[in-house]
């Protein structure tokens, strides 16, 4: 300290003894406050996604705590036909109802963004197949496709598009169709909200200013609307398709995976092997083949995300 | 009340050092202002004060107390913000009030120093309201209320006007001389804006890029600023500069550059006499100009081309060029001239500045 | 935005939400038209004469009678409710302070261990829940409400502390720096001042969160086997089909019924709701 020595009196300096206050230390705070969270987050889904592993390699099955069997599980997986109509419904599933989420769910998003008498209340109702829980508003619409009483059918009947009964749950085409629909009709709400909130976000002035340019309508959503709406659209589908890849609850109520496996997705196989017929470990082995693929999903998705917020 | 010296202090932030050792010494009753463009350190500086940035070098004393490892509570201090940080949550009393019932104090102490404060600053009527209720101004005094009901010995001050318009600015300015004078209580004052430093402090302190660029009472830094920096921060308009070289001339020295010839004053042929065949900064600030009548030597004028002339009312500011450079000239408001008129000008030689080509420092006789 | 004539609001803005509004309200409606409709009217074959499908002149309570006297539907109410609630309480309490650290603190790995809760934010409960049930029975809790309580707010941890960073993002951080000059330690800062500024997020998070645990199926269906001990979703299930036949009165009944302490808690904190969707999928 040169400055202080360089005083040309002696000067009193209390350096004091700060008191113990271990919680002022940012680190310690934040270590202290983060502790519940990474307890019960390592306890119920760290340490089950190492037992799942574990599971995976082995043939448990309940109450037979099982031998080390390397990856024959997944080797026996490689050449199930099931599996295999698995891995295809899960992605023709996601795909065709991601798209069908998107456009509906952006076109409802644009005539939700414009002012009109109970748009509060409207919004409100809109998001109502989001909140009620999946499975009982899913009973709703298996009531709804019932084989004799199909409430469908009769409108379908009554005007005069169909002459004979449609059996929606008793083939295979028909009952992904089926589960394409009430998937669709559960997801949208929650694309319509987010993609709202984005539109909001967006100052009319741009609009105008294009309108003013002499922009069409349609140019002007897709040159001003949809690039500013990219990064808010890129994360909503990012969630849904997470959440429709891995769907238990609709397909689960709707059909359990049949007729003859046609609508097995990986959830509910994994829930009728594990669960169903006790084989622990084939079934661990289904759910955690789920997460390579997911992971491919959520890796490629957040580059995008980057690379269009860089942009 | 207290002193607080700062004495060699650095902050590195990772790789940025932002405060390249500063040292100031401030007298108990002080006002003092820090003041330069952002990013000059000034605010990392205050702060290290307040104990919201660690000290990565050098040590903060107030009063005796070297406070480097003490956490901002225990330190008895006061800050106000540029973004006032009322509790958005809390009535004004309770804003107010919380820092003494974090202090435990009793509740008819609260009270009574809550009243107090809230009768000086004129916010009485507004006690139960949010902080949400109330005007840009009105929040400004609620947070000068919160630092004064503590009574601490230092107030610190984050830029606190400049969210306020232009108008409101100037009253809260002179309220805040008037509460100083009143409370007597050291302050260290940061803004970067070099009237409110000149008419608030006891002392400035200009910074730029961590250092510590001259410290003086307000009059010091504008008739003798210590380099080219601080002269062009101070004063507005700005002080006008040109670069020339320094030439022997018989006896005396002139300075010279294509568009003009001047005579280096007396006073300064001196210290300049070292500087001949080298480049220096000739400074002349816009009111040490007039128009020349012809009765000045011819050393102490030069030719510039009108450009814009703005009327003020009180003056004209003649934006002129000369050569190269734009200069600024305050000239009698019954002047007349037209833009691409070219006129004389006239310099006062007991107020011309020069500084050194490279250092940028003051010459002085 | 609308330019143009009458018709053009019609064909582009009243129809097109008018639809969409059918489209997405109608199974409700149903459900509630066969919560109340006879037995009788309910399996009447589609093509019988005097068929009124969107309505009823017999209206019953026969259906929910059932579902309180011969299933154990109260008590599943009572189960979903005290799950959702102390699933939710302990999630919000995790989530905040979590959300504070993470958003307000400097300290190593912050930044990865953001990335961390937003990837298990991301993990779908199918993925892990033959392994947690293995654990569940390890840990002796199978088939006790707290096999729930304590592995719901492995989904609901990262959505409120998510949720939470966001709002205390939003928070100016010279709040805190004022409180901890005015005397508050980092602690009472955080109690006294961000915390409450906060509570709109929290509530966001709390509604949302009460949804979610409320909607939860697959773990109760796994980890829940005996009746009196079943949520709504689950009991509904198991208790109302047996082997292919359906009671349809008293399924729908049920799905209403259970589907109202959700539209309750909802209307009363919509705004908040959406703030929670919206916000959940902000970064």
């Amino acid at each position: 300290m040169a400055v202080a020595a360089s005083t040309a009196t002696p000067e009193r300096v209390i350096v004091p003894k700060p008191k113990w206050r271990p919680l002022e230390s940012e680190r310690n705070l934040a270590w202290l406050l983060l502790l519940p969270t990474m307890v019960l987050l390592g306890l119920f889904i760290a340490y089950p996604f190492m037992r799942g592993l574990m599971l995976s390699v082995t043939d448990s099955r309940v109450g037979v705590p099982g031998e080390f069997v390397g990856l024959d599980n997944f080797r026996k997986l490689a050449v199930d036909p099931i599996f295999h109509a698995v891995v295809w419904n899960t992605c023709l599933y996601t795909l065709v109802t991601t798209i069908f989420k998107l456009a509906l769910g952006l076109w409802l998003a644009l005539l939700l963004n414009r002012t009109f008498k109970f748009k509060a209340f409207t919004r409100a109702f809109i998001l109502l197949p989001f909140i009620i829980p999946t499975v009982l508003s899913t009973f709703a619409w298996k009531w709804m496709f019932d084989p004799t009483f199909s409430v469908l059918n009769w409108m379908l009947y009554q005007t005069g598009m169909i002459r004979v009964a449609i059996n929606w749950l008793g083939d295979g085409d028909l009952a992904m169709l089926s589960i394409i629909i009430v998937n669709i009709w559960r997801g949208v709400p929650f694309f319509a909200i987010s993609l709202l909130a984005g539109l909001q976000t967006i100052s009319p002035d741009l609009n105008e200013a294009a309108a003013i340019d002499g922009a069409r309508p349609w140019q002007r959503f897709w040159h001003i609307t949809w690039p500013l709406l990219l990064p808010v659209t890129m994360v909503v589908v990012l969630f849904s398709v997470i959440q429709t890849f891995a769907d238990f609850q609709i397909v689960y109520v709707m059909t359990g995976g049949g007729p003859a496996n046609a609508t097995h997705l990986f959830a509910t196989y994994a829930y009728q092997l594990g669960v169903g017929t006790g084989l622990l470990s084939q079934g661990a082995a289904v759910s955690l083949a789920m997460f390579p693929i997911l992971l491919l999903i959520v890796i490629a998705q957040l580059l995008y995300i980057r690379r269009v917020e860089v942009r | 009340m207290a002193t607080v010296s700062i004495r060699e202090v650095h902050k590195h932030y990772d790789d940025f050092h932002a405060v390249k050792g500063v040292s100031l010494e401030i007298k108990d009753h002080e006002f003092v202002v820090l003041v330069g463009p952002s990013g000059c350190g000034k605010t990392t500086t205050l702060r290290m004060v307040a104990g919201l940035e660690t000290i990565t070098e050098g040590r903060v004393l107030i009063g005796d107390t070297v406070v480097n490892e003490l956490p901002p509570m225990d330190r008895d201090i006061a800050m106000v913000f540029q973004n006032y940080a009322l509790y958005p949550h809390m009535s004004v009393y309770d804003n107010m009030a919380f820092g003494l019932k974090m202090r435990k104090f009793d509740k008819a102490e609260i009270k009574r120093r809550v009243d107090n404060a809230a009768d000086i600053l004129g916010i009485k009527d507004h006690l139960h309201r949010k902080p949400r209720q109330l005007s840009g101004g009105q929040r400004q005094r609620v947070a000068l209320g919160r630092a004064i009901v503590r009574n601490p010995q230092v107030f610190l001050f984050d830029e606190p006007l400049s969210n306020l318009d232009a108008k409101l600015r100037v009253q809260m300015r002179v309220e805040l001389k008037k509460l100083h004078q009143r409370l007597g209580t050291t302050a260290i004052y940061v803004t970067h804006d070099q009237v409110e430093a000149m008419t608030l402090g006891d002392r400035v302190v200009v910074m730029k890029d961590g250092l510590i660029q001259q410290v003086g009472e307000p009059l010091d830094l504008y008739n003798t600023p210590a380099n080219k920096y601080v002269a062009g921060f101070i004063g507005s308009p700005a002080m006008n500069f040109a670069d020339v070289i320094i030439a022997q001339n018989g006896s005396g020295l002139v300075a010279a550059n294509n568009a003009i010839k001047i005579g280096v004053p007396e006073h300064l042929t001196a210290p300049l006499g070292a500087h001949v065949g080298m480049p220096a900064t000739f400074g002349i600030r816009p009111e040490d100009l007039r128009i020349a009548d012809g009765s000045e030597p011819s050393t102490q004028t030069f030719e510039a081309v009108v450009e814009v002339a703005e009327q003020l009312g009180s003056e004209i500011l003649l934006d002129v060029s000369c050569g190269p450079n734009s200069m600024v000239a305050s000239v009698d408001p019954t002047v007349r001239v037209k833009p691409g008129e070219k006129i004389r000008l006239a310099f006062n030689p007991k107020r011309a500045h020069f500084f050194d080509g490279t250092t940028e420092a003051a010459v002085r006789g | 935005m609308i330019e143009g004539e009458a018709w053009r609001r019609w064909v582009y803005f009243r129809i097109p939400l008018a639809l969409f509004l059918i489209f997405l309200l109608f199974p409700f409606y149903w459900m509630v038209i066969t919560t109340f409709r006879p037995d009788g009217e309910l399996y009447r074959p589609w093509r019988a004469v005097n068929y009124t499908p969107f309505w009823t002149w017999n209206p019953t309570l026969d259906h929910i009678k059932y579902l309180f006297s011969e299933t154990m539907f109260a008590t599943w109410m009572w189960n979903t409710m005290f799950i959702a609630l102390a699933s939710t309480v302990i999630s919000l309490f995790c989530g905040v302070l979590a959300g504070y650290a993470l958003s307000r603190l400097n300290f190593p790995f912050a930044g990865s261990l953001g990335t961390g809760i937003f990837i298990t934010y991301l993990v779908p409960q199918t993925l892990l829940f033959i392994p947690l049930s293995e654990i569940i029975r390890n840990y002796k809790l199978g088939d006790t409400p707290w096999s729930l309580i304590l592995t719901y707010p492995t989904f609901l941890i990262p959505f409120c502390t998510w949720l939470m960073m966001g709002y205390f993002k939003a928070v100016p951080k010279e709040l805190e720096e004022c409180a901890r000059i005015d005397g508050a330690s980092r602690w009472q800062a955080m109690l006294y001042i961000i915390i409450p500024v906060a509570v709109p997020g929290i509530l966001s998070a709390g509604i949302f969160a009460f949804t979610l645990s409320w909607n939860e199926f697959i773990y109760a269906l796994v980890f829940l086997s005996s009746p009196e001990q079943k949520t709504v979703p689950v009991g509904v299930v198991s208790e109302l089909i047996r082997g292919d036949v359906f009671f349809w009165g008293p399924l729908m009944a049920g799905a209403l019924l259970g589907s109202i302490p959700v539209a309750i808690a909802y209307s009363f904190f919509v705004e908040h709701y959406v703030s929670g969707l919206t916000g959940s999928v902000k970064g």
